[in-house]
């Protein structure tokens, strides 16, 4: 039996809930929450038999295909796809799903749409879950697309506050901006190679000969089908998994409630990008072979990548509010994923996508209890101070931290972010994704620490800190999990016991030495060590006295400081480049509407206008004196007739009826006779 | 074969009777919205995929639509409800009238030689279609566009506000 | 009966409930609905002749579906503005009441 075949179960429980969800009225709380909690837990142990299966035979991509519709010669078919990849991605996703949803409990226990909310979420996890199980891309856009709607309907879920509205709008734009350019790589793709199936017995778009096909210099200037179809779905994932230039609506949707922002924004969507780019890795390296062409997809990525990373990072350090920090962590973050996919590694960058996944959740759901503890104060000039009072939330916020920042041997964080800068380092074609990436490693240390310090450090700089109590246990439990998985899972993918990357690749990875080159390891902890221990000395060795007093880098290096507070005003040169060019465009527009074809219409006008004059001067003297005479008996007989015009519309209809049926029934009755 | 068909036909029956004897309007929508894809059902049963297509694209997705904006715009219409005895006076000549005309037709179906010839739809692909709509029926095509562009610009004027016409704008 | 009277049968019923809702509904909305009720059966006996009897030119029928629906989209629109214009002029949209040609 192929248990393939069975895998529409995991989306489809989520979904079921969902449906459920929406119909429930509005006091059905416990009904939406239950019926959503169930279903991801019933997700996550269809996933759990679904890596299981997946793990008896790791070089096998099983699938279970089907037709959807046929249109004259052609059919569509889609499907489902098995591998460790979508294994460990599906348990995963149901596991942090699960554990959000358990955490939003608590969290939204006081928000009046409590119902909705649950719909929304387990609409995502469906759709999320949908994404990483089909076997085609169409399938996968589909689901792809709906990640993007409910991600829109969280993001504006407290739609009423004007910013929120505004942040989900500009996701949901954003985003469709890279999926225009996936959409266009899928038509192209399936014009090429007349399918969109991943594997399909040796005519899926990822095996051997439908590559081949597209790995041949068949553009202008020797570049490959596949590099411009790589690059066309690479755009799909940079939107999606925020990466330079696309990643400005990444902070914007911190305006969604915080199990939102774990959820989506740092755990499970964003990292959709990078999955994908895994899952189409054949595809993206098909042109790799080709030595000529003076391009290569993944060269691109791992640029993009690398300039996502350090620029990511950056800003962070010069952000003030606790979940905007965190969500440029995680635009960072998802560049090193992407510079690990870029350098060709993706084994690396899904280990770095799963273990991030945990911490980040985890940092995310701290955020959550403090900010829930708080009364929703979520400035870190105006915390402080609340390691005495929620003791489970900064020991756990601390776990996260020291995983996020790589400290070494004991966090997953480390283990993931190594083997990247290891696949970085081997890299042939340019040593500055290397550099980028330790760079990052510094900063990442640094602001991670500055974060750690100023909230928790310290004495409360608000009354609202000053209040804060340690979150009730549905908040906190779910918190320990993940600081347990954010801790252990980095023992899958060592060096030394490389589990991981042998069960990803299908094939036996040689375990090596715990630590593969030791220069850049060292390297990496010293530098993880500066940036913590600069950390400590400007925010850590005199925490902040009070909320006004000034950032001392700011204070140091006020210019700097602006310039990344305000995300090295990316924002604003969009609003002056892409703003500016589409209102010219439409000006030109109403130009031409105005100027130049109205123009032309009234000339037409005129002519018409000329040729009713004559027509009205022949009408008075010639015609109108027998008119008269004649319409003198109109309006008598239509005075006669008018008394059957009642204005009853469905009278006439019902006349129109009965006079049919009358009519048939004489021309019957004269057949007969 | 023939019972998918009685399935399809009798869920859309249905759903078309529910609809149009509900009082909601917003429920009568939602069971004609039903109905229609039981009709696009029925295309797909019959072979016709591209017709279906074409039934749930323009029913499912634009009329209801339009539909459920009509019903949005016209929210504070007056009380709908009659004066019953007007409103059943309507709704049983209405009845009479609906069954003579189906009884009529129902004879007529019953009664016609109609012979079915050809156990398989008819092969038509969709660039069959295409090549036909464009060659052969071109004329018709374009006629047909004319009037979805005309009927278009007038469902505009006619739903635009009045009050904000500027006089200079009649033709 | 064979298959083809069966569609035929179908849609005759199809045509008298749209026909028996546009007159005894007194919405406008609803009395429109039921007239695409009854374009639909219409519809569904060209498909089902289309299907049943071959004929010289095999796509006639489809193409005649497809121009039916699209002048039954065009109805809609404009039965639509007009339920909406009606609205605006007498602040409801029941039929009985829209009585303005009466002679």
């Amino acid at each position: 039996m192929n248990p393939a075949s069975h895998l529409w179960v995991i989306p489809a429980l989520p979904l079921l809930a969902a449906a459920l969800g929406a119909l429930t009225p509005r006091g059905g709380r416990r009904l939406a929450a239950g019926a959503a909690i169930a279903a991801m837990a019933g997700a996550l142990i269809a996933s759990c038999f679904a890596l299981h299966a997946a793990l008896a035979a790791p070089a096998a991509h099983l699938t279970c295909n089907f037709e959807w519709f046929r249109l004259g010669g052609g059919a569509v078919r889609l499907g489902w796809l098995l591998d460790p990849l979508n294994g460990l991605m599906c348990v995963m996703v149901s596991l942090v799903s699960l554990l959000i949803f358990i955490f939003s409990l608590g969290y939204m226990d006081e928000d009046e749409n409590f119902t909705r909310f649950f719909c929304f979420l387990a609409l995502f996890a469906a759709a999320m879950l949908g994404v990483v199980v089909s076997n085609s891309l169409l399938l996968l856009f589909v689901s792809w697309e709906l990640v993007g709607l409910s991600s829109y309907l969280l993001i504006g879920f407290w739609f009423h506050k004007p910013s929120a509205a505004a942040a989900a709008k500009k996701a949901f734009i954003v985003t469709r901006i890279g999926d225009l350019g996936f959409f266009i790589g899928l038509v192209w793709l399936y014009d090429s190679t007349g399918s969109l199936l991943l594997y399909d017995g040796g005519r899926g778009i990822l095996e051997a000969h439908a590559l081949a096909g597209l790995a041949a210099p068949a553009l202008a200037g020797g570049l490959a089908a596949s590099t411009a179809i790589g690059l066309l779905i690479f755009c799909g994932a940079a939107g999606k998994s925020g990466q330079f230039p696309l990643h400005v609506w990444l902070p914007d949707a911190m305006e969604g409630p915080t199990p939102v922002s774990a959820l989506i924004h740092a755990a499970t969507m964003v990292a959709a990008g990078v999955f994908l780019m895994a899952r189409v890795f054949p595809l993206m390296a098909a042109d790799q072979a080709l030595a000529s062409a003076p391009l290569h997809a993944l060269t691109v990525v791992a640029g993009i990548g690398a300039v996502t990373a350090l620029m990511g990072a950056a800003i962070a350090v010069a952000q003030d509010d606790l979940k905007k920090v965190l969500a440029f962590s995680t635009v960072s973050q998802l560049g090193y994923m992407m510079l690990a996919v870029g350098v060709g590694s993706w084994v690396a960058a899904i280990f770095h996508l799963l273990t991030h996944a945990f911490f980040k959740a985890l940092l995310f759901l701290g955020a959550g209890s403090v900010i829930h503890a708080t009364h929703h104060e979520q400035d870190i000039r105006r915390l402080g101070g609340l390691g005495g009072r929620m003791r489970v939330t900064f020991a756990t916020f601390a776990v996260g931290m020291m995983a996020l920042a790589g400290v070494p041997f004991v966090f997953s964080g480390f283990w993931s972010k190594e083997s990247i800068l290891h696949a970085a380092m081997e890299w042939e074609v340019s040593r500055l994704p290397l550099w980028a990436g330790l760079a990052g490693v510094v900063l990442t240390a640094y602001y991670m620490t500055r974060l750690t310090f100023e909230v928790f450090a310290g004495r409360p700089r608000s009354h609202a800190a000053e209040q804060a109590r340690e979150s009730p246990a549905v908040i906190t439990v779910p918190l320990l999990v993940l600081a347990a998985g954010a801790i252990l899972l980095g023992f899958l993918g060592t060096p030394a016991w490389p589990w991981l990357q042998s069960q990803l690749t299908g094939a036996a990875v040689p375990s090596g030495p715990l630590i593969e080159s030791p220069v850049l390891t060292a390297v990496s902890v010293i530098l993880v060590a500066l940036g913590l221990g600069a950390g400590w000395y400007l925010y850590g060795r005199r925490p902040r006295s009070d909320a006004g007093a000034a950032d001392p880098v700011a204070a140091a290096f006020p210019a700097v400081f602006a310039f990344l507070a305000a995300r090295m005003k990316l924002d604003e040169l969009y609003a002056l480049t892409v703003g500016r060019l589409s209102s010219a465009l439409s000006w030109l527009a109403d130009f031409l509407d105005r100027r130049v074809w109205d123009g032309a219409i009234r000339l037409l006008a005129r002519l018409g206008e000329l040729a009713g004059l004559m027509n009205g001067e022949a009408d008075r003297d010639g015609l109108n004196a027998g008119f008269d005479a004649v319409s003198e008996g109109f309006r008598r007989a239509g005075r006669a007739y008018s008394r059957a015009q009642s204005g009853d519309a469905q009278g006439y209809l019902r006349a129109l009826a009965v006079g049919f049926v009358v009519l048939v029934v004489l021309v019957l009755m004269g057949c007969s006779r | 074969m023939s019972a998918a068909l009685a399935i399809v036909a009798l869920a859309t029956l249905g759903s078309a009777a529910a609809a149009m004897l509900g009082r909601s309007l917003l429920r009568s929508i939602f069971m004609l919205a039903v109905s229609w894809a039981g009709v696009a059902a029925f295309y797909m049963w019959a072979g016709a995929q591209f017709v279906a297509f074409a039934q749930v694209l323009i029913y499912l997705g634009a009329i209801s639509m339009v539909a459920l904006f009509a019903v949005l715009l016209t929210r504070q219409s007056r009380d709908e409800a009659s004066p019953p005895p007007a409103a059943l006076r309507r709704a049983i000549l209405a009845v009479v009238a609906a069954a003579g005309v189906a009884a009529v037709l129902l004879w007529a179906v019953a009664h016609s030689p109609l012979a079915v010839s050809g156990s398989l739809a008819p092969a038509t692909s969709v660039r069959q279609l295409g090549f036909d709509l464009m060659g052969r029926h071109a004329a018709a095509l374009l006629v047909v566009g004319v009037l979805l562009t005309i009927a278009l610009l007038g469902a505009v004027v006619l739903a635009a506000d009045g009050a904000q016409e500027r006089p200079g704008d009649e033709p | 009966m064979n298959a083809l009277q069966l569609c035929l049968a179908f849609s005759s019923l199809l045509f008298a409930v749209g026909l028996a809702g546009a007159l005894a509904r007194s919405n406008a909305i609803i009395v429109l609905l039921g007239l695409e009720l009854m374009l639909n059966a219409a519809n569904i006996n060209f498909i089902a002749f289309w299907r049943f009897s071959p004929s010289s030119a095999p796509a006639t029928g489809v193409i005649f579906v497809l121009f039916s629906i699209a002048v039954a989209a065009a109805e809609a629109a404009v039965g639509m503005a007009l339920v909406i214009a009606i609205y605006r002029h007498q602040k409801t949209i029941r039929l009985p009441d829209a009585t303005d040609l009466k002679g």
